[in-house]
């Protein structure tokens, strides 16, 4: 769901990069993100062994979604719930926002989801007239800046704290009275507090959705999940249908993995099944409890190559280790979805013609796949989609042409060689002693670095002239 | 160790080394013969493909796998000196070719004899190098491919601790790309510049005279950007340190 007008990666990019507090708050906390995560991993001597389990649970639920799915929902519906399908965005949107037209909601709030983004749930929302509260401390502070989130765990990490306290000093009413983490975290709960209790919807997302018991999971730190979906008369639960687990003790298996990958902990604070809604002598609980379940491309994904995305956590350890994120960060990509799970899911969602630069703004250097808790061969993904903007023509024309051009040389190996001769020393024009640092076809290059001027003769003109002078190195 | 007494090597020259620097070639030729290979650089190569692979143009890709594998097929071992080309060859080719009923099986058997240079020397032929010296202090950076693909970490540094005189530097993160990836780093030109810049910094920080790594690309890319920042840091390929030619001119330096 994202607007068609949107200025081009290159351009986000750049201005990214031009960002010095940016860079800053990113190298904090994907800086701290990855020491930790490293420590967790190195203190738990059988976590390759949890990630193949990990894999293995989510290909098996991959493999038979739509026995999980049933199973889920009859569990779900049997415990008082009441399950809603939704094929894409525009369903999903519709479904929530009905839901809380229905109770004639004034005001929502809403735990952080990365499924509401996708789906566009902040602006349909509003579109509706309907008042949206986030209670996430991140939430609430790009909510306060007006911004969209731009990592998966931590979607206010673009903001440094010095940013954070001017945004709370304009949106706070009564402005906070220090600039210290402590004082800001409380002012922000004053604020909430008031909201939590006057809501009459609260919207979450789901972790994992667990088939046997129909419950959904949701996992947090600070608990304001359970703030959004205990006191409102209504909880909704949006979330992908991939996130369904056969039961309990699949979730903490895959729990094991989500925290130790996204924060380097061994728990989160707050780990909540919702069952069904207050049944009669409980003591809370919202009165009715709807979960709807997102499609949104997903059964595509399950019938081509990008069907091991599927098996995503959504744990963000890809982009913590990704040097293409930390030098952009996540709005950059332009997606709800940012870093490498993102650049495989965008094209997904928004379309390749719309965003093609995401895979190929990637240097391939496999570090995300290696972190992944679930081992999604993300630079196999992203092959998978540069191959398909090629077949489908979307590359640029210049790049067709050069690459074109290079494949006819590099099939006949005599007139490659010829080119290189001629190559080499034409190259050798454009610089003096060992360096060049203008060029006019390779402006990137030198843009930024200087390239080693070639000597002048190719290694395979001096091998064939040693070679006929008998000697060999 | 394999069993081979003299095997024959097919030398995979890389286009890179090529054009840019054919001295790491001829130190790739005189290691494997000391290492005891029989090394011909068959005239039918021209380069592994990457710049096609990574741009998702798999036909091209292709066609120049078949005609490397057939001018290849001969010999016991293929060796390059670049992780990232034969990670190319080993990984990428058989994939592509799987569906081919002729070449599914060349392209496998192709790849379980190719190796890049370092992992060759240490893992296949219990090599050595003897007798080297260099009075340096030298700090060495993981290239991806060769890395995270091969598998290629203690081999460079198994043989490195052989040359006497050269002290090793760590670098902080030695295993984080320094933004070459190919035509990535042209493409998108100023994220790769805010890449290189921070591996610069950090190989700066170490103080150490040479940066080595297996693959001229990074190496270019990273001896580039220290150039353009003005350090003093000179760059070879490891194999150049290895076959003693490192006391000659450096990456960029005028012979
Ligand atoms: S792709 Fe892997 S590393 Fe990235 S968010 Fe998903 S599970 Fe985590």
């Amino acid at each position: 769901m994202q607007t068609a007008t949107k200025t081009p990666f290159k351009d986000r990019a750049r201005a990214a990069l031009a960002d010095r507090t940016l860079k800053l708050a990113i190298d904090r906390t994907t800086g701290t993100a990855e020491t930790k995560r490293a420590a967790a991993v190195a203190g738990f001597p059988e976590f390759q062994a949890a990630r193949e389990r990990g894999r293995a649970i989510k290909d098996h639920v991959i493999a038979n979604l739509g026995h999980y799915l049933e199973m889920f929902e009859r569990n779900a519906t049997a415990s008082g719930a009441q399950v809603h399908w939704a094929s894409d965005d525009a369903e999903a949107r519709a479904i929530v926002t009905r839901i809380c037209l229905n109770a004639n909601a004034k005001i929502v709030t809403r735990s952080k989801s990365m499924l509401g983004e996708e789906i566009g749930l902040p602006h349909a929302l509003a579109d509706a007239g309907i008042e949206r509260v986030e209670t996430d401390l991140a939430e609430h502070i790009i909510q306060l800046a007006g911004e969209a989130p731009s990592h998966i765990i931590w979607p206010a990490m673009h903001r440094t704290r010095e940013q954070v306290a001017d945004l709370f000093r304009e949106g706070h009413n009564p402005p906070p009275e220090a600039e210290d983490p402590a004082t800001m975290v409380q002012s922000a709960r004053v604020q909430l507090r008031a909201k939590f209790l006057g809501a009459d919807v609260g919207i979450s997302g789901a972790n994992f959705l667990v088939a046997d018991t129909g419950a959904t999971c949701t996992v947090t730190n600070e608990g304001n999940a359970e703030l959004t979906t205990t006191p409102p008369r209504i909880h909704i639960v949006t979330a992908g249908i991939e996130k369904i687990v056969p039961s309990t003790a699949h979730a903490f298996a895959l729990l094991r993995l989500l925290v130790r990958s996204a924060t380097g902990g061994e728990m989160t604070q707050y780990t909540t099944f919702h069952c069904g809604p207050k049944r009669p002598g409980d003591a809370d609980g919202p009165e009715e409890m709807h979960i709807v379940l997102v499609d949104n491309g997903r059964t595509r994904m399950l019938a081509d190559e990008f069907r091991e995305m599927l098996r995503c956590i959504r744990c963000g350890a890809c982009m913590n280790h990704c040097v293409v994120y930390r030098q952009i960060g996540g709005h950059a990509y332009g997606g709800t979805y940012p870093g490498p799970m993102g650049s495989v899911l965008t094209p997904v969602l928004d379309g390749l013609a719309a965003s093609r630069d995401l895979p190929n703004a990637c240097t391939m250097n496999g570090r995300c796949a290696e972190v992944c808790p679930v081992e999604i061969p993300l630079p196999t993904l992203l092959r998978a989609w540069r191959v398909r903007s090629w077949r489908e023509g979307l590359e640029p024309g210049t790049l067709r042409a050069g690459i074109g051009l290079w494949a006819r040389l590099a099939h006949r190996p005599r007139l490659y060689r010829l080119a290189s001769r001629i190559g080499v020393r034409a190259l050798r024009l454009f610089g003096k002693g060992g360096w060049i640092s203008r060029l006019p076809l390779a402006g990137g290059w030198t843009a930024y670095r200087d390239l080693p001027r070639p000597p002048g003769r190719t290694f395979m003109e001096q091998y064939r002239a040693r070679q006929k002078k008998g000697t060999r190195t | 160790m394999s069993g081979k007494p003299n095997p024959r090597v097919g030398l995979f020259v890389t286009c890179l080394v090529d054009a840019i620097r054919p001295q790491i070639g001829f130190a790739a030729i005189q290691l494997l013969e000391e290492a005891g290979c029989t090394v011909e650089v068959p005239q039918a190569q021209t380069c592994c493909g990457q710049p096609a692979f990574n741009s998702g143009d798999n036909r091209d890709t292709e066609r120049l796998a078949r005609q490397t594998i057939a001018a290849f097929e001969g010999f016991d071992h293929v060796v390059l000196p670049s992780g990232s080309c034969a990670a190319t060859m080993v990984h990428g080719w058989p994939d592509l070719l799987a569906g081919d009923p002729d070449w599914a099986a060349r392209a496998k058997a192709f790849a379980a004899k190719t190796h890049e240079i370092t992992s060759f020397l240490v893992d296949v032929m219990g090599y050595a190098p003897q007798g080297r010296r260099l009075d340096a202090s030298a700090t060495y950076h993981d290239s991806c491919s060769g890395l995270r693909e091969l598998g290629i970490a203690g081999q460079p540094r198994a043989l490195l601790s052989h040359v006497e005189g050269l002290r090793m530097r760590g670098l902080e993160g030695n295993d984080v790309c320094c933004g070459f990836g190919g035509t990535f780093c042209v493409k998108y030109s100023a994220i790769s510049n805010g890449i290189v810049t921070e591996k610069a910094e950090a190989v700066e920080k170490t103080g150490a005279d040479l940066l080595l790594a297996g693959d001229l690309g990074c190496l270019m890319n990273m001896a580039g950007k220290l150039h353009r920042r003005g350090a003093k840091t000179r760059c070879f390929h490891t194999i150049e340190v290895l076959a003693g030619v490192a006391s000659g001119p450096a990456i960029g330096e005028e012979g």
